[in-house]
């Protein structure tokens, strides 16, 4: 793994440099919050921006397919400028998880075309799977109600998986032609809901989906890492600047050694949480044998430390961190609900178990 | 008195006051009257000086026998930090006046103390309470104040003398919310409900009568309220009451849930809890019926560390079902009537556990306490103990 090079280059840079200026333009925090209480009026313009303007919607496609052909590298990058955002995009689910499922070898003619619709930011997919499916949990497509699915909302065309009598395939399925019922989510930033297909409806656009599906959730794994480190540093920034100013007892409280002392381990844990999510992105990046240990590690690191980050952003904020009005509870939320999306730090650490083969008790 | 002769006493009162066919607020007053509200307090005052250790089993025994009770979640403060405060600094008169009404829950209490700039720092309060004739005229802004909206009174503390260092020109006051200085304005909290507020307060006259300790003294009152406080919050007597009662149970109702990672850090966590029952339980005997002193802080801090933690890991247990927040209200903005830490679903509780480590001072003061107070270790460098409170800069 040492020949990995876990730097940004600088034209990832760059990219990280347009993404954070759009945000920074269009993605205003109180329009975040705003989505709690059912205004959902920034998603569309921003996604289309990020999408069509920027292009990030076919980062990951081949070029052959309209796509930039980008790596897991940059996707990284991105995600982390998301994750500092919270920016509420389907980019993760679209732009990542959908992309990787139409790229399979056994996508079909039709899969293709939607691959190509789905790069130009021309439509948008999701992965009908409940958001807390992780790599490791068997993904069964049964008819009824698929609960808990994110990125269904902003989807245009659903990828739903049906289990058929030669295994598991993907159908396509116009948004119009299933009932989607959004859910009040405890991340509103990324709403779920719970979708229903009437069956037999859709075309089939991969085939033996089976490992398309592992391998696309195992990428979202990866890369939600960043996504968790975006979030981290934006509570550790945000924090540390506050506690600059904020005087309590005739002093700032950032100068008590308590404050001080938690603040460095923060900062430890985020730094920490960086290169695990770096070398999760990288080594997908390059396919490398060990990018499976380095998806559970990253997902069994990046997760709680996003949770401890966003915790320490309320807690060190006082009163004010407790408050709808600061944007902390929206990191706090994403970063709790992230903890559980495609597959808790617990589940990570088993599948790690086996990856290195440390078996447990029986085992 | 004997726990024996005590539960003689109580059927006694049932027998002469039918809970089925006597008025809620009638019974209550009665109880208070006859000495069965809180034991521990004296005579006259809703008590019989009796240990606290009985109080339970009162409680049990008007609770069984269908009595109405005083709806102690609506008026937490009032119980929790007004009254004991009232008990150890109040004229008689005062007493009279406001400890039956406040057990009774006719009167609801709010606790009108942190400001924006004196949170952790409450010693330093701007809000100014001027002398003005027979009483007091108070002008500044409160913030954080919980259950604001339902309260008859709160308990204040005001700066009446900026000329003095800042622990020694404070005053502490009853405040009547219904004077029409009084200006209450929902804040709403990461939970979407607006539990706490922000409170305006313009020429607000409260009578010297009203006035809780001497002139001067309030940094003292003030503090016994909140070592009342912080014994008051996670006080528990039952096995798995509290969050690890909540978590314990969504564990057993969901077999699927189940790992083995899971259910090692649920029983670590209800080792600790039981533990902290037990410490809750040695403290209190330890501490009899005196007032509480900064010991009760240790107990603050556990409780907020092991309900963050429970809370959380109940959304962990819970998988997809913790990413719903959508039973009850969902994220709808209300102005709730009682503060409940393990009501309605797992997302709202872990998120309102994240205000038991601030709410009462937060984890890092108490710790600031314990190490101070009761460790007897030296402070942190400060500038603003001697000062006059108006040169301290700011
Ligand atoms: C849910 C909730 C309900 C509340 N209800 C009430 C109420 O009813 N009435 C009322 O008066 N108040 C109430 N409060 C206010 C509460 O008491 C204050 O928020 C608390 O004391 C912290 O003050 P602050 O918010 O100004 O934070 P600050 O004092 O600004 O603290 C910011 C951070 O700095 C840390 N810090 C400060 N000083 C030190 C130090 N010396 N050493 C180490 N760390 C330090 C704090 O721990 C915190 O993490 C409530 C708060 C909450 C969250």
């Amino acid at each position: 793994m040492s020949d990995l090079d876990l730097l940004p280059t600088e034209i990832e840079e760059d990219l990280r440099g347009s993404v954070r200026d759009l945000l920074g333009d269009r993605c205003d925090p109180a329009a975040v919050i705003a989505m709690y209480d059912g205004d959902r009026s920034l998603v569309a313009p921003l996604w289309k921006a990020l999408a069509a303007d920027l292009g990030l919607a076919g980062l990951l496609v081949a070029e052959e397919h309209g796509g930039h052909g980008a790596t897991a590298r940059e996707a990284a990058v991105v995600l982390e400028e998301l994750g500092r955002h919270a920016a509420p995009v389907p980019f993760l689910t679209s732009a990542v998880i959908a992309t990787s499922v139409l790229e399979s070898d056994s996508v079909t003619p039709a899969g293709r075309e939607l691959l190509a619709a789905l790069a130009s930011g021309e439509r948008t997919a999701a992965l009908v799977v409940p958001w807390s499916t992780g790599p490791g949990s068997p993904v069964v497509g049964r008819a009824g109600t698929v609960t808990s699915v994110a990125g269904a909302l902003d989807a245009d065309v659903l990828l739903v998986p049906v289990t058929t009598t030669s295994g598991l395939e993907i159908r396509a399925v116009a948004a119009e032609r299933a009932t989607v019922t959004p859910v009040v989510s405890l991340d509103m930033t990324r709403q779920l809901a719970d979708v229903t297909v009437p069956v037999g409806e859709g075309e089939v656009v991969v085939a033996d989906a089976e490992g398309a599906v592992r391998d696309a959730l195992e990428l979202g794994a990866a890369l939600l890492a960043s996504e968790q480190v975006g979030a981290a540093r934006w509570c550790l920034d945000t924090t540390l600047a506050y506690v600059k100013v904020r005087r309590q007892f005739g002093r700032v409280v950032g100068g008590f050694q308590a404050i001080k002392h938690r603040l460095a381990d923060l900062y430890t844990g985020v730094e920490s949480a960086t290169a695990a999510a770096r070398y999760a992105a990288v080594a997908h990046a390059v396919a490398d044998p060990d990018a499976p240990v380095s998806t559970a590690v990253a997902q069994a690191f990046c997760s709680d430390l996003a949770v401890l980050a966003a915790e320490e952003a309320v807690q060190l904020h006082g009163g004010i961190g407790m408050t709808w009005e600061h944007p902390a509870h929206v990191y706090l939320k994403r970063a709790k609900a992230d903890q559980v999306a495609l597959g808790t730090p617990g589940r990570h650490r088993a599948r790690l178990a086996t990856l290195v083969d440390l078996p447990g008790v029986g085992g | 008195m004997s726990i024996e002769g005590l539960r003689a006493l109580v059927a006694d009162f049932l027998a002469g006051h039918d809970p089925r066919t006597t008025d809620r607020l009638e019974f209550l007053r009665a109880r208070y009257d006859a000495g069965l509200a809180w034991v521990a307090y004296p005579q006259g005052h809703g008590g019989r000086g009796l240990p606290q250790a009985m109080q339970p089993e009162v409680d049990r025994l008007f609770a069984e026998a269908g009595a109405p009770d005083n709806r102690p979640g609506t008026n937490g403060i009032g119980l929790g930090m007004a009254a004991p405060t009232i008990l150890s600094y109040g004229t008689e008169e005062q007493k009279d006046r406001f400890l039956r009404p406040l057990w009774t829950g006719e009167e609801i209490w709010c606790q009108l103390f942190s400001e924006p700039g004196a949170g952790s720092d409450l010693a330093n309060v701007s809000t100014r309470a001027v002398r003005d004739g027979d009483g007091w005229v108070v002008n500044g802004q409160k913030v954080w104040t919980s259950g604001a909206h339902n309260a008859r009174y709160a308990i204040l503390v005001a700066r009446t003398d900026p000329d003095q260092p800042k622990h020694f020109g404070l005053t502490y006051f009853l405040c009547d919310m219904t004077d029409p200085g009084v200006d209450v304005r929902p804040l709403r909290q990461i939970t979407g409900e607006a539990e706490f507020n922000e409170v305006f307060l313009t020429d607000v006259r409260i009578p010297d009568s009203q006035r809780l300790g001497a002139e001067g003294e309030g940094w003292k009152v003030a503090n016994a309220t909140l070592n009342n406080e912080r014994v008051s919050i996670g006080r528990s007597a039952e096995r798995e009451s509290g969050m690890i009662g909540v978590v314990a149970r969504t564990w057993r109702e969901h077999p699927e849930k189940r790992t083995s990672e899971l259910h090692d850090r649920l029983l670590r966590l209800w080792a600790e809890a039981e533990v902290f029952r037990m410490t809750g339980a040695r403290l209190r005997q330890k501490l009899a019926q005196g007032q509480p002193g900064p010991e009760g802080s240790a107990m603050k801090l556990a409780f907020a560390r092991i309900a963050q933690q429970l809370s959380g890991l109940e959304l962990e247990i819970l998988g997809e079902d913790g990413l719903r927040y959508e039973s009850d209200r969902g994220w709808s903005m209300v102005r709730p009537e009682t503060v409940d830490f393990t009501g309605r679903d797992a997302g709202y509780r872990y998120l309102r556990a994240k205000g038991n480590s601030i709410e009462g001072g937060t984890s890092e003061i108490l710790r600031n306490v314990v190490a101070e107070r009761v460790l007897g270790l030296p402070g942190e460098h400060r500038v603003d103990k001697t000062l006059p409170w108006k040169e301290i800069p700011r």
